[in-house]
């Protein structure tokens, strides 16, 4: 039939592509503030704290973590610091904890505005990452507050250029957990199971991660595990670059880097896919 | 044709198909059969299978909530979607919205759509009624900057301009739907679907609706209008669809369109029998069973103007045991548009009935009737109370009531139908 030019068709199992989701985002950018607006703001309306909560959580996992880890376990930070081996660990942690839990339930969250009104899905779970990313630097300013304090009355850390590579790793972290993020909430549309996979999950994963302990300590027949997880090289990078200690390997960055972007344009993919018909199976 | 240049939104071989039941274990069988399917390039096995949308049918576990339906909108057109519960109005919304995909078939679409399936979708109880006027503007498709430029007359329009920086949770309902409705106003889309948003507020707020949609109609926008309320319907569009267990029945220009609906109301009033319908509402001690027209101790099937009507209903026991000393039972009469047009209820007169047996017939009676010719429709409650807050039994559409043309003043004058809608005995007086 020949056709006028239409804006928009519907079709049976179209989903969006990579660029349309671009020019979608873009389009709805004002939407994404008022989300992280939103989340800012009811978080801590009727808190006493408000966004104090935001350093209080590290604060108290530090010292959890260097009373059972560093003093009961004794196990080794290198020689650094563990306050600051610990922190830094930690924040770099939540931040891709929590973009991908708080990602991870997009869809069953959102069902209801989601079943009435329609805009590019996408632009929740990014208005997360957005969020996180205020809150975490929050915490970052909490690490550098220890981070100079340990920097003039001590010569135990020894920061370097690499320091500059921080943008690129938060970068990373951000996009490694939405990717998660954006999988399992497609997934978690039909099959509620995942749910409880991904709780202890991410447990299991920040173990599995140099969070409490450096890479350096890890035996050689396990090494090898701790790599293929993508966070690992990250963690390390940062305390390489802030502190002197780890192991700096571009290889092993460009690695978490690759899996980052196949993970995100899978995620994405799938995401897309699934925003189309959730309201159908949710 | 010269007119396809204005067609703004074409529905082509629309169809939709979802799956019965609990989405649980045998969904992962069928997702595997499925993608076995499509990975050799096989058309999907379940496409097949569905029955057609008829709720009152049990089996089967796919069903075609719309099947092939085809129809298209011109520029500055104002559509009436009608049909019953379930007939497969939301299923179009949600597509045409974009919040589901179809199963087959397409949609085409000239210009932003903006669509209102509700009022006020994302409001956050805890951001203040300024705060929400920018998220809901923003989840609606409007820009921060056009959100801006309007806020003052978005304000002015809900209502609210006193507490505007207050938290929308101390809001009352009423203020919350006043505050979504003026945003969804402002919108400026090509085509704006409607569903039945005008069905909450005050007379006086609704009229300002109707009068915002007329409005936006006028100024050469399309207009999707999706509502059970013929009287909103016939006020506002000018063209209507029928849509009946997911098909198109019939469309048309807006009058015939509702008449049409009414006539099949009419129609499948009289298929099935009181006693057999399960559409009914209240606990059902007791249920209506019969009804029967009497005029002068005869059965009738119609009466007329200025004469007497006498209703008999049969209420029966369906809880052994159960009696009320007293019981309201009330007839509701509409008209063939839908307006409410008269309460024969007896906790308006204070005249309830007891029910202690396991039949029991009831009369109503009036004297002189002053309906106007035509075909009502009329509801039947049965309440313990007379505020009816205790419903035992509820029918809609119970039963059609006939009145022929007839003689009112007894002068030998027949009154037609389409003429007026009551008559009143009234005196003149030279004075």
């Amino acid at each position: 039939m020949v056709n006028p030019s239409w804006t928009l068709q519907i079709k049976p199992g179209q989903s969006l592509g990579f660029l349309h989701t671009l020019k979608a985002v873009y389009r709805y950018r004002d939407l994404l503030f008022l989300f992280v607006r939103r989340d800012f703001v009811a978080q801590y309306k009727q808190t006493i704290l408000g966004p104090l909560w935001f350093i209080i959580q590290p604060v108290l996992s530090t010292i959890i973590f260097t009373i059972i880890f560093g003093n009961v376990a004794q196990i080794s930070t290198n020689g650094t610091p563990q306050v600051l081996f610990y922190l830094s660990g930690i924040v770099l942690w939540n931040y891709f904890a929590d973009c991908l839990t708080k990602t991870s339930d997009t869809f069953t969250v959102n069902a209801n505005i989601f079943g009435k009104v329609y805009f590019p899905r996408i632009v929740v779970p990014l208005s997360i990452v957005v969020s996180n990313l205020i809150k975490l630097a929050v915490q970052l300013v909490l690490f550098f507050a220890f981070f100079a304090y340990y920097y003039t009355t001590t010569d135990a850390i020894a920061p370097n250029k690499m320091i500059l590579l921080l943008p690129l790793l938060i970068f990373m972290m951000g996009g490694l957990g939405l990717g998660f993020g954006l999988f399992f909430s497609s997934m978690t549309t039909k099959y509620r199971d995942l749910k409880f996979l991904l709780q202890f999950g991410v447990q299991l994963m920040m173990y599995a991660s140099p969070i409490v302990y450096p890479l350096s300590i890890v035996s050689e027949q396990y090494r090898i595990i701790i790599l293929a997880n993508p966070v690992t090289s990250i963690i390390e990078t940062f305390k390489y670059a802030f502190l002197g200690v780890g192991e700096f390997s571009e290889m092993h960055l460009l690695y978490s880097f690759v899996f980052m972007v196949l993970l995100l344009s899978c995620g994405l993919f799938v995401f897309n896919r699934i925003e189309k018909s959730f309201t159908d199976t949710v | 044709m010269s007119s396809d240049k204005n067609i703004v939104l074409q529905v082509q071989n629309l169809s939709k198909q979802y799956r019965l039941g609990t989405v649980g274990t045998g969904t992962l069988s069928h997702d595997l059969n499925k993608w076995w399917h499509q990975l050799r390039g096989k058309e999907d096995p379940y496409l097949k299978l569905g029955t057609v949308n008829d709720r009152t049918k049990v089996g089967g576990d796919y069903v075609w909530a719309l099947n092939d339906v085809n129809f298209e909108v011109q520029k500055g057109e104002v559509l009436g979607i009608i049909g019953k519960n379930g007939a497969g109005k939301s299923t179009l919304l949600k597509l045409l919205s974009q919040i589901t995909t179809p199963t087959k078939g397409q949609i085409n679409i000239k210009g932003r759509v903006a669509s209102l399936l509700e009022v006020g979708t994302g409001f956050h109880p805890e951001l203040t009624g300024r705060e929400n006027i920018y998220l809901n503007g923003a989840i609606l498709g409007m820009t921060k900057s056009e959100i801006r430029s309007k806020i003052d007359e978005i304000i002015d329009f809900s209502g609210c301009a006193k507490y505007i920086d207050t938290p929308v949770k101390r809001y009352s309902s009423g203020m919350m739907v006043r505050l979504g409705f003026a945003v969804a106003a402002h919108l400026e889309p090509e085509i704006l679907v409607i569903d039945e948003v005008l069905a909450v507020g005050d007379a006086e707020f609704q009229n300002k609706c109707i009068g915002k949609m007329q409005d936006v109609s006028k100024s050469g926008r399309t207009v999707l209008f999706v509502s059970h309320n013929m009287e909103s319907v016939s006020r506002l569009c000018t063209r209507g669809l029928i849509i009946d267990k997911g098909t198109v029945s019939f469309s048309g220009d807006v009058s015939t369109c509702v008449a049409k609906y009414f006539d099949d109301i009419f129609t499948q009033m009289g298929q099935t029998p009181i006693s057999e319908r399960t559409d009914r509402k209240g606990h059902g001690a007791f249920r209506y069973q019969h009804v029967r027209f009497v005029k002068q101790g005869k059965p009738v099937s119609y009466f007329t103007p200025g004469s007497t009507l006498q209703i008999e209903l049969l209420i029966a026991q369906k809880k052994v045991g159960t009696h009320y000393k007293k019981a309201y039972p009330s007839i509701i009469v509409y008209d063939s548009k839908g307006n409410r047009i008269s309460s024969w209820a007896t906790g308006l007169n204070e005249q309830p009935i007891s029910l202690d047996k396991q039949e029991t017939w009831v009369r109503f009676s009036i004297d002189k009737l002053q309906l106007a010719p035509g075909r009502y429709i009329c509801n039947l409650h049965l309440d313990e109370d007379s505020s009816s807050n205790v419903v035992i039994d509820k029918l809609e559409r119970a039963f059609e009531l006939t009145i022929e043309d007839g003689d009112y003043y007894g002068k030998g004058f027949i009154h037609g139908k389409n003429m007026d809608t009551m008559f009143c005995d009234f005196y003149v007086n030279q004075v």
